[in-house]
């Protein structure tokens, strides 16, 4: 099992404790406050993936041959998803960030978050994140 | 006193639950829910009397263009216009104000000349004009308000020049609730012979219009904001200024005789709709305006005044809550942030209890330029909303509140 999938199966355990929508949203929440945010250099337009409503900053690092994000958003719902994400496909290298099917999304019941219209965007996010495994993988291979 | 809860029997959506949830529909300010009747009129016709309208001997077009005519005596008589013929039929408001927007320009403004519109406009009558900037060198002036959301109309009287031509403004705002003083804008303005157009989207929906007693040179709105169907609204000019005005579209209906010499146009209103109209549509929208006739527009209006009034006592105990729009005369919604939380999560969270309410801009970034906000929760009533739900709304959102009393940043 890849350490992406020992994440993924984590965080589905981890949410399966209620039924109850709100508690669910509130996990993310406390997920999003536990979570390291971005270095405030980071928070430019650069790094911004914007919704029509809510703001994102991603920024990756490779490390060693390993991938390490950082994210931040404005609005605390969002900012839990991404600090989920980022806990998740951290720390891997680029392929597998790559070949991640991200499971999780549906198995929490998420999946409303991925309609491209959804303005927090986190289809973008994610579409953001794999770019940058993307670009170090090309990187490495050169 | 109305019976709402016969009322809600109309609106078939309003049975739904969503996320196991009873529907709690409080985003009326976008769009309302449809009555049965206006329902059926749109299967009915499209199953009995569907053919094109106007130039049709048959059978079926005579009844098709009468119910299409009848339609627009019903809107006449709904905003109490002088002749049927100051109708026209439009997508919406958005098209309505565009339509205006190019024809007014194109034909009475040259360079120099300004448009005076309000800081609280939807982008529908903002962007329109500013399209126009990019056919002649018109300046567009904005009557501020205030902190409370009052339009300050008694700056109007000198902003008005001698190169004035048109103030257009909203009778309602849809993001603060204000409801402008119209007839004192349009005393103003006509005092310097300036004509006036006024934003009805959201003020028909909940105040008696009388076009000819607001002496209003252009009103327009939409159908689907006042439980009609989506795609059909309404332009209604005085017709002295409609005859003046230049056609927006070319195409059919719209033209007398056609030569590659050159063409003539048709008269009132079939000059202003080129292509076939949407003949059902406007049936289904006469549909919607008979139902609230028959239950009364001013009873509605007392109706929902005390929704929204019970609205914001009940949201006033919610610790942290801030109203954006406390005008003294205010209509149909509240708009409102608590504490630091992001409208999006309130609204978002809102949605998981089965309520629908809006967040964001509501179209209308100037007003939140104002108030140095990105947006607003907004919760917007209509006829069939009650007492109960707004407890449960209240009830939601201190549950919602306090889910984020943890945040450590």
């Amino acid at each position: 099992m890849s350490l992406i999938d020992e994440r993924e199966e984590e965080i589905i355990e981890e949410f399966s404790f209620s039924d109850d929508w709100l508690d669910i949203y509130q996990l993310i929440i406390d997920k999003g406050n536990d979570g390291a945010g971005i270095d405030a250099r980071y928070k430019d337009d650069s790094h911004l993936i914007e919704g029509c409503q809510s703001k994102v900053w991603v920024n990756a690092e490779l490390v060693d041959g390993k991938v390490y994000y950082q994210g931040e958003s404005n609005t605390e719902i969002v900012n839990g998803i991404v600090s989920i994400l980022v806990y998740i496909l951290s720390g891997n290298e680029p392929q597998d960030i790559l070949d991640a099917k991200l499971t999780f999304i549906d198995k929490i019941g998420l999946q409303e978050h991925l309609t491209p219209t959804r303005s927090n965007g986190m289809l973008a996010m994610i579409k953001q994140m794999r770019l940058y495994a993307m670009a170090f993988a090309a990187q490495q291979q050169k | 006193m109305l019976d709402i809860e016969s009322i809600r029997k109309d609106f078939p959506i309003l049975g739904q639950k969503v996320y196991g949830k009873p529907l709690i529909y409080f985003d009326n300010a976008a769009t309302t829910q449809k009555p049965q009747i206006v329902l059926d009129t749109i299967v009915g016709n499209y199953s009995t009397q569907n053919a094109n309208i106007h130039r049709g001997v048959h059978f079926l077009s005579q009844t098709a263009t009468m119910a299409h005519e009848e339609a627009r005596a019903t809107v006449q008589k709904f905003i109490g216009a002088e002749k049927s013929c100051e109708i026209i039929f439009t997508r919406g408001t958005t098209e309505a104000i565009n339509l205006v927007a190019d024809s007014f320009v194109r034909s009475q403004c040259v360079d120099g000349d300004e448009i005076i519109v309000s800081e609280m406009e939807h982008h529908s009558n903002i962007v329109p004009w500013q399209l126009q900037q990019q056919r002649k060198d018109i300046k567009i002036k904005v009557i501020p308000f205030d902190e409370r959301g009052h339009l300050q109309v008694e700056k109007l009287e000198e902003m008005i020049t001698s190169r004035t031509k048109l103030v257009s403004v909203t009778h309602v705002s849809n993001t603060l609730g204000t409801v402008n003083p119209v007839e004192e804008i349009v005393r103003i303005a006509h005092a310097h012979n300036v004509p006036v157009l006024v934003d009805g989207a959201q003020s028909t929906p909940h105040i008696k219009v009388d076009v000819k007693k607001l002496d209003v040179d252009f009103f327009v709105f939409s159908g689907h904001k006042v439980y009609g169907p989506t795609g059909i609204g309404v332009l209604y000019g005085k017709e002295a200024w409609l005859d003046k005005l230049p056609p927006y579209q070319g195409g059919g209906e719209m033209i007398k005789n056609v030569s590659f010499a050159g063409t003539t146009f048709n008269e009132l209103p079939f000059k202003f709709e080129a292509g076939t109209p949407d003949y059902i549509g406007s049936t289904a929208l006469s549909a919607a305006l008979n139902y609230v006739s028959a239950i009364g527009i001013e009873k509605i209006h007392a109706y929902e005044e005390s929704l929204r009034l019970y609205a914001e006592e009940k949201m006033k105990e919610i610790e942290g809550m801030r109203f954006i729009g406390e005008n003294d005369q205010k209509s149909g919604l509240v708009s409102f942030l608590v504490g630091n939380i992001h409208p999006y999560d309130v609204g978002t969270l809102l949605d998981k209890l089965g309520i629908a309410v809006r967040t964001g801009h509501h179209c209308a970034e100037p007003v939140m330029h104002h108030f140095g906000i990105e947006g607003t929760v907004r919760a917007s009533f209509a006829v069939y909303n009650t007492k109960e739900e707004i407890d449960v709304f209240v009830a939601g959102l201190a549950r919602v509140a306090s889910m984020f009393n943890r945040k450590k940043h």
